[in-house]
């Protein structure tokens, strides 16, 4: 399973995120961020292929993938 | 907040000033990827003008001069000379870059002189309203240009190409992976780099040229509206060229030829000859 995280501080709610990810991990949720627009919540994480598009191609760096330990493993 | 983003940017001020969706983010990751891979940010220094695109490197935890509009390169040329061991990038905007700094970005390219120009074109004024661009496509219909632009659009990588460039690269924000290759190759290239990145600005260029606000719908316009030249294809019509353009190690570089004279007069750097 994947770590995700989306840093409230510097989404903006472009929603990029949400149609890029090849694998819709993105969904829309009811959390605001500081910017006071919708931020996404990431579900569904087991489907994560690490391809790192969502780092990528967010415009303010909010979004963080990291490998967890049993994923190293592997 | 991302790894790297939090070892190239100044904390202190985030959130960046751009909205929601535009494409100069990732152009400033894309960026900070390259400066990754390359492993060189004490040698790195940035230099901007006035633009939307040139808030970019204000947010970089390094060296950055924030300049006059359109003057971006002047300075950059000088801090090459004073300082030729530093790498300098330059980001500048389509308006900054083509109208108001246009004679500028001709004469440093035919001096070959060692700069990485990272010109980010969403083809409008974006920061003072939505005016027209040097880069706006004929028809559009902006603030300035109420029954659609009249004038063609000036293309930035043809331009430098033919005057003296020896790097030109254009991508656009929808391929941040090759993005991200071409700026490490302009930084590492010896001579003059001009890497244009067609970015969406889903306020201004959104409303005004392309019909629809989404940066998502306007990633995938860029991705349609481009093709990767091979060798012996046909040339579509009415698209625009991306990918690497020119590449021409040959040319002599300017500061190396200043130094060589300097040295031939025996005038050590910093010194005046008098």
């Amino acid at each position: 399973m994947a770590d995700i995280t989306i840093d409230k501080a510097c989404c903006k709610g472009c929603d990029i995120c949400l149609s890029i990810c090849p694998k819709k991990i993105f969904v829309r949720s009811k959390k605001r961020n500081d910017y006071g627009t919708n931020m996404p919540e990431a579900v569904n994480r087991d489907a994560c292929l690490f391809c790192g598009m969502c780092e990528r191609l967010c415009p303010d760096g909010a979004i963080s993938v990291r490998k967890t330990e049993e994923e190293k493993e592997k | 907040m991302n790894e790297l983003y939090e070892k190239y940017i100044k904390k202190e001020s985030l959130p960046t000033l751009f909205c929601p969706g535009c494409g100069n983010g990732i152009v400033q990751f894309a960026a900070i990827k390259a400066f990754e891979k390359l492993g060189i940010k004490d040698e790195l220094a940035c230099v901007s003008g006035i633009g939307c695109s040139s808030w970019i490197p204000c947010y970089f935890k390094m060296d950055v001069m924030h300049t006059m509009h359109g003057r971006a390169l002047p300075f950059a040329e000088g801090l090459k000379l004073a300082r030729p061991d530093k790498k300098i990038l330059i980001f500048t905007g389509d308006g900054d870059c083509l109208a108001i700094g246009g004679n500028h970005l001709i004469h440093a390219a035919s001096r070959n002189i060692d700069l990485t120009v990272i010109e980010i074109n969403n083809y409008i004024y974006g920061m003072t309203g939505g005016q027209k661009s040097p880069a706006t496509p004929e028809g559009a219909v902006t603030k300035t240009s109420p029954f659609g632009s009249y004038d063609e659009p000036i293309d930035g990588c043809s331009l430098v190409a033919a005057a003296g460039g020896t790097y030109v690269a254009r991508w656009t924000t929808a391929h941040p992976l090759q993005l991200e290759k071409a700026i490490a190759e302009g930084i590492e290239h010896k001579g003059f780099s001009f890497i244009e990145v067609l970015t969406q600005c889903p306020v201004q260029a959104g409303n005004n040229i392309f019909g629809e606000k989404s940066p998502v719908a306007m990633m995938a316009r860029y991705k349609e509206m481009t093709y990767i030249y091979k060798e012996g294809m046909e040339i579509p019509e009415g698209k625009v060229r991306i990918g690497r353009i020119k590449h021409d190690t040959s040319r002599k570089e300017y500061t190396d030829k200043v130094l060589q004279k300097l040295e031939e007069k025996n005038i050590k750097k910093g010194q005046s000859n008098g």
